[in-house]
């Protein structure tokens, strides 16, 4: 039988610069991740599952933290609150901004506004709790400012290309018939973009109840400051607890809020 | 009373939509314009209201020369011309009765219509106008949740409560069946004869516009090339304007009116027609 | 024709909508009072804090002290450096995990849900949460970093692989299928090949969360630039402060816009 040859199509030369870059890229970053990073561990297998034995059944068993339980949930609660408030503000200071962001309202000024949107959201949410807590003190209300500027960075973001992707024909019904722009916007935009905004609101909702309750660990009010303290005394069934209210809590919440979210689109 | 005096319009992109055209329309007249797709029909229809905006010339509006107008007496002249889209232009997720009600936003105050406080008259208005196009019973129902045609008569009845004396109706049945475009077709020559609106209507089915025009407008590359009567008109007249004969595609298919009502029996609760 | 209806008061929404509207306004609003009373986080502390805040950042952030950017520098690539190798652990092992929770692939409905189960557990830990943990388990230092920004980035890697697994062209797989393949084979080469693309874009993804992730890390010992930042913070060294936050907004920023960039070349 006759030996079939086919050549390989040649690839062009700046693949080859490019692949190899990547490849240096990588072996670099780590090689320095390895050398530079201190990557010791005293882990100790009687100690740690002692450990995890107190944080897994230490809920259960405690009496000290079944009796916490009231209190703690409080605490749970003021992170949800913290993360409710937070998001409400946010989603509705979200939409202005979001029409100065969109290409179809604000032509060109959505330039700035999708600039300004995106360098709040390019600002990690503690380092914004940090500052807060440090200007207004210790308390929820810095938990709540810290989600309320980051919510709006990334509901005005996610808002905006709502906006941008709505059907344009009834604004030129609304134009034609001589509305103003703000009549426009209220009755051609809002009506078309008012379902995605309340799910997106309520998807950030999700998202900000997970960030809320890091924001207590640097003072930010709710669960995360008990949780750092009972860490740092090493009381782990207290943790557990913590961790158990946390779990629980938030996938209620989820689980409700997806709910939500399937009637509303 | 509109007059075009000598309008050309050339788009951004250097293509001509308008050139030199004149012409006088009066007050309760039905007119329709032909033409091939880009021949100027859309373009002439739109720079009434100047959706787009004529580049030379004078385009007279009971009157005034209203390319000269600045933004506000833009936006007053707007609120006398109604205006029916090919693809209806409703707010999908709207009510129908906000939808029609909208008409109106053009006399409501800012503030009156942020807040929802439509005068009782012109809501009374917009449920008549719904009446007058046989959907008064859909006021409350999602505009998405009506069939192709009764959107199209939601937005006649939004032009309605407009309360004006002119209709522009940019390919009014382009995407509608032919019984239901016979519809619509007779609502607007209804509105035109009662309440002596003037209509100028955008159609490409040469039968419909001999059908239904008093007056045809015939239009290629942007220049009127046919003005008269529609009793003068014939299929040798449609060749001359579209410089080509005529084929079948250029009809819409005779089918009879009647059958209409299946297309609103698919759309279940029956409908007063 | 029908005359028209008359009516005195029209309307403009049905009584039913319009009591549904205003029950869920009256929900939120009340529930906002409820939060607003837990968290006294009223309006007006809200627009008075705002001053505060201003004063804070002016008076006290401004200007950094750019002396300190040696050591801050070397904290931020101990974040870096944290996030690469919890990233790297997470893309590798999620892969499998992706697999088990995929309906489309794996056969085993009991397997399937416990893994669902226990991914759904896991993404609902967050980070710091996670950190706390394994500070306690193997001790201060970047090895209790790496494992909780591994453990807290898994679940979501494999969430969004297995929805990509689950969106795949299922006809392929069953060509494969139809020629003898087992399940190893056909994921080679039926499913492998569909969600490359995206299993490379989503491992950038999880890097940029994982950046963010690892710069508070250090609050509760887990290494990183969280570390001195607690430490200056605790100090009410601001000038210090200020050119940690503003080091890690640049070094953010940077990785994010690069990891963006290549990944809107993937896919």
């Amino acid at each position: 039988m006759r030996e079939i040859e086919i050549t390989k199509p040649k690839k062009p030369p700046m693949y080859w610069v490019k692949l190899g870059g990547i490849v240096a890229f990588i072996i670099i970053a780590y090689s320095i991740a390895f050398t530079n990073l201190d990557l010791e561990s005293s882990f100790r297998w009687e100690q740690a599952s002692n450990m995890l034995q107190r944080l897994v059944l230490g809920p259960f068993t405690d009496a000290a933290a079944i009796e916490r339980i009231p209190e703690l949930f409080m605490m749970m609660m003021e992170t949800v609150a913290i993360a409710y408030a937070g998001v409400l503000a946010g989603s509705i200071l979200a939409i202005p901004f979001a029409f100065f962001a969109s290409r179809n309202i604000a032509k060109r000024g959505s330039i700035g506004g999708k600039g300004v949107l995106n360098g709040i959201r390019s600002f990690p949410e503690l380092l914004f709790a940090i500052i807060f807590v440090s200007a207004v003190g210790i308390g929820p209300l810095a938990g709540v400012l810290a989600i309320t500027i980051n919510s709006v960075g990334m509901l005005g973001k996610l808002y905006s290309e709502v906006i941008e992707s709505i059907d344009q024909k009834p604004l030129e019904a609304l134009r034609a018939s001589g509305a103003g722009k703000i009549q426009v916007i209220w009755y051609g935009v809002l009506p078309q973009v008012l379902p995605e905004f309340m799910s997106y609101a309520l998807y950030r909702y999700e998202i900000d109840l997970r960030s809320a309750t890091v924001l207590g660990m640097v003072g930010a009010g709710g669960l995360g400051a008990p949780l750092i303290i009972a860490s740092r005394s090493r009381e782990w069934e207290q943790v557990g607890m913590m961790l158990l209210i946390i779990i629980v809590v938030v996938t209620l919440v989820d689980i409700l809020s997806r709910n939500i979210r399937k009637r509303i689109v | 009373m509109i007059e075009f005096k000598d309008v050309s319009l050339t788009y951004p992109n250097g293509h001509q939509g308008l050139k030199n055209v004149n012409l006088k329309i009066e007050q309760g007249e039905m007119i329709v314009v032909v033409g091939l797709s880009g021949a100027g029909k859309s373009t002439l229809i739109r720079s009434i209201n100047q959706l787009v905006k004529p580049t030379s010339g004078e385009l007279m509006v009971d009157g005034k020369n209203s390319l000269a107008f600045n933004e506000r007496d833009l936006r007053k002249m707007r609120t006398n011309i109604g205006m029916i889209f090919q693809s209806y232009n409703l707010v999908r997720r709207m009510s129908v009765l906000r939808n029609v009600l909208s008409g109106a936003l053009g006399r409501t105050s800012t503030v009156r219509s942020l807040l929802g406080l439509f005068k009782h008259e012109d809501k009374q208005l917009a449920l008549r106008s719904l009446d007058r196009v046989g959907i008064a019973e859909k006021a409350y129902s999602r505009a998405d949740q009506l069939s192709g045609g009764q959107q199209q008569r939601v937005s006649i009845a939004r032009a309605l409560t407009q309360k004006t004396k002119v209709f522009l109706a940019d390919e009014p049945v382009a995407s509608l069946d032919p019984p239901t475009s016979h519809i619509v077709m007779k609502d607007l020559r209804r509105i035109n004869r009662e309440d002596n609106i003037t209509m100028i209507v955008n159609l490409h089915f040469i039968d419909m516009a001999m059908e239904y025009a008093d007056r045809i407008i015939g239009m290629r590359n942007g220049e009127v090339v046919f003005d008269g009567p529609a009793s003068e008109v014939t299929e040798k007249t449609f060749e001359d304007i579209y410089g080509r004969p005529i084929k079948e595609d250029d009809k819409i298919s005779e089918q009879d009116e009647d059958n209409a009502e299946t297309e609103t029996a698919s759309h279940k609760e029956g409908d007063s027609v | 024709m029908t005359p028209a209806p008359k009516m005195d008061k029209i309307p403009i929404l049905p009584r039913r909508s319009k009591l549904n509207i205003l029950s869920i306004l009256a929900v939120v609003a009340g529930l906002y009072i409820a939060a607003a009373y837990l968290t006294n986080a009223a309006p007006d502390r809200i627009i008075n804090g705002l001053p505060q805040i201003v004063n804070f950042v002016f008076g006290n952030l401004i200007p950094p002290n750019w002396g300190y950017y040696d050591t801050v520098a070397s904290s931020l690539l101990e974040t870096w450096n944290i996030a690469l190798l919890a990233t790297t652990l997470s893309v590798i092992f999620c892969l499998p995990i992706a697999f088990l929770s995929a309906s489309n692939v794996n056969p085993s409905s009991f397997l399937y849900n416990t893994v669902r189960f226990t991914m759904n557990v896991l993404r609902t830990i967050p980070d710091l949460v996670l950190a706390v943990i394994f500070v306690g388990l193997v001790g201060l230092g970047a090895m209790a970093g790496v494992y909780a920004l591994f453990f807290f980035s898994v679940g979501i890697l494999a969430k969004l692989i297995s929805e990509t697994i689950e969106s795949i062209d299922p006809d392929p797989l069953e060509a494969i299928r139809s020629t003898g393949g087992n399940t190893f084979q056909v994921i080679w080469y039926g499913v492998m090949p569909q969600v490359l693309p995206h299993y490379i874009s989503y491992s950038l993804y999880v890097l940029e969360i994982n950046v963010r992730a690892s710069v508070v890390l250090g609050f509760v010992g887990a290494g990183g630039v969280g570390l001195i930042l607690n430490q200056q913070l605790n100090f009410f060294n601001y000038g210090n402060v200020s050119l940690i936050i503003i080091m890690t907004f640049v070094v953010v920023t940077l990785i994010d816009m690069v990891s963006i960039r290549l990944r809107e070349r993937i896919v």
